[in-house]
């Protein structure tokens, strides 16, 4: 008996009737760390906003708007149900890209020349970048853990690395190129007490794994709607409450302050209204609540052990391959990052795609790979609820046939 | 793909530049125009174009760096294409070699081996392999329009 029923869940996911084939063969979707796909439940939520009650939030004395205030509100809710937060710490954002450009910004203010920013090298370019400008602007110093060699954060790494000068610990609760779990709650209470504030990059981990904020005792958190089955354009940043008073908006505009005259004095309005300028995506918030309903009805738990059945499948079989280079045998996260040898990891994702096979090829993040996987880029593939063994079967195959490349471009 | 060509013979010109690109290695020396295509999230191509022009016409052109297969064989043939060209009779080409890309019609007498390329505008993702070295002459042709208009960086 498997553990999920991923042939039923496809069922919920409209795009398996429609696109069931790419190019010719059975459409195996393994990019779900890029973004993921969307059951009828988020899209006819969507739909029915649009269709039945459209109207601004947070504006009109009418039943329709009022309507749509409850529907946002509510939304609210199930996002902070879902990490375990009280409403008034999650605030909708774009995607974890805007949240952490949101932390960095704010935190900035809080933090004073010489202050160290720690963060490793194996982050999303989303959690590297808002810091280094930052630290640009008001002569901050990024410092990096070391990793291991096979690129792992540890904690004793970590020990060594924080000192009594780092303010802002920022790291990623899985990494994106290898797929590796930090142990973010003992990281989080070191970072504490050493009087850092702990980011947490939940882009890769909120959608796989139970994400209790209380619990993890993490300052901050960042992620997307998108990599969750929710819609595009729609994501979160989480801060404690007491935090989110504190910082400054990185954005201003109509809805988030409360009062403000011509001298230039700004009242903003309560958290989390005050990081929410301007019309917000009201769709996307409702959907993506739904999302996470979603999921949890599933269980998380559930998912995150189907994941890894899968894993431990593909892995089973790839690592038979004498022409497969596996770079994270061990990780304990539905990615895996692999290339096969001697050939360009474009080439076989153009192959791969002409037997139906989705897979991201690339550079991921260049340092790491430079430095730790000694490869100029790779492929990964990465699993969701909804994927099957046989998407892991047709990779495979694919594998096995990868000399092969130059068939798909003589189809 | 036209039945004028044996898809047997293209697939074997690709493998063939692919495998021992010709005109493959670092330059470092003033006398030539240097082009630096990055890799962009995408493509993780990253390469180099380094174009010697006298008198208008194109003595040396050689290509380096990290690219696959379809991006290595284009580059390998491109140099090969263009050397002892004049910059007009290389953009001659080069258009050719673009229409040939959007599926226009093209010349294929003065493409040569680069007809290998033929199949590639059904896969668009591969059409900027194809083309990278391409839009690097063509950089490096805006660079001769503009030599001397400026002295800055001298
Ligand atoms: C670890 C990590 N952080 C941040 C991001 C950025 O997410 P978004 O593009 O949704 O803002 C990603 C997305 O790939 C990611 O994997």
């Amino acid at each position: 008996m498997e553990i999920l029923d991923a042939k039923k869940i496809r069922e919920d996911f409209p795009i398996y009737k429609n696109t069931s084939l790419m190019d010719g063969h059975p459409l195996a979707y393994l990019d779900n760390a890029a973004t993921t796909f969307k059951p009828y439940k988020v899209i006819d939520a969507i739909r029915y906003y649009y269709e039945n009650e459209t109207s601004n939030a947070h504006r009109g004395d009418y039943r329709l708007s009022a309507n749509v205030d409850y529907k946002y509100e509510l939304a609210r809710k199930k996002v902070a149900k879902f990490i375990n937060a009280k409403d008034i710490e999650v605030c909708f954002t774009s995607g974890t890209s805007m949240s952490l450009n949101m932390i960095a910004y704010g935190l900035a203010d809080l933090l004073n020349e010489g202050d160290e920013i720690l963060i490793t090298e194996a982050e999303h370019a989303s959690n590297v970048l808002p810091w280094f400008n930052i630290a640009k602007r008001h002569n901050f110093v990024i410092k990096y853990v070391p990793l291991t060699k096979d690129g792992r954060l540890t904690v004793e790494n970590f020990k060594k690395s924080i000192t009594k000068k780092t303010k802002v610990v920022s790291l990623a609760h899985v990494t994106n190129v290898l797929g590796y779990t930090v142990d973010v709650k003992t990281l989080a209470k070191i970072a504490h007490e050493n009087g850092a504030y702990f980011v947490c990059d939940g882009a890769q981990s909120v959608p796989h794994i139970k994400t209790d904020v209380k619990d993890l005792d993490i300052d901050f958190l960042a992620f997307s709607g998108h990599k969750m089955l929710g819609p595009t354009g729609i994501g979160v940043l989480y801060g404690k409450y007491e935090l989110l008073t504190k910082i400054n908006p990185l954005l201003s505009g109509g809805g988030m302050t409360s009062r403000f005259d011509t001298c230039g004095d700004i009242t903003y309005s309560m958290v989390p209204y005050k990081f929410e300028a301007g019309t917000q995506n009201i769709a996307g918030a409702i959907g993506l609540g739904e999302a996470c309903e979603y999921l949890q009805e599933i269980g998380l738990d559930k998912i995150y052990q189907h994941e890894m059945n899968l894993r431990n499948y593909a892995i089973s079989k790839l690592e038979k391959l004498d022409n497969v280079i596996l770079y994270n045998k061990d990780a304990d996260h539905g990615i895996i990052t692999f290339n096969i040898k001697n050939i360009n990891s474009q080439d076989i994702a153009t192959y791969m795609s002409s037997k139906g096979v989705c897979v991201r090829s690339g550079q991921h993040c260049a340092k790491i790979l430079l430095d730790f996987l000694q490869t100029e880029s790779t492929l990964r593939c990465s699993f969701y609820l909804y994927n099957t063994y046989e998407d892991v079967d047709q990779l495979v195959e694919c594998c096995i046939n990868g000399g092969d490349f130059l068939d798909a471009f003589f189809l | 793909m036209p039945f004028s060509y044996d898809a047997n013979i293209l697939r074997e010109i690709i493998l063939d530049h692919y495998q021992n690109p010709r005109n493959y290695k670092q330059i470092d020396s003033d006398d030539f125009i240097k082009i630096h295509m990055d890799h962009s999230d995408n493509c993780t191509d990253d390469i180099y174009v380094y174009l010697k022009v006298e008198n208008n016409v194109i003595k040396e052109c050689y290509w380096y760096g990290h690219a696959c297969a379809i991006s290595t064989a284009s580059s390998s043939i491109m140099t090969e294409l263009v050397v002892n060209k004049t910059v007009e009779e290389a953009t001659k080409i080069m258009d050719e070699f673009n229409k040939m890309m959007k599926n226009e019609e093209f010349d294929e007498s003065i493409l040569d081996e680069a007809v290998c390329f033929v199949n590639t505008y059904r896969q668009p993702s591969r059409v900027g392999c194809a083309t990278i070295s391409w839009r690097g002459l063509k950089e490096a042709f805006e660079h001769l329009k503009h030599e001397g208009d400026c002295d800055c960086g001298k």
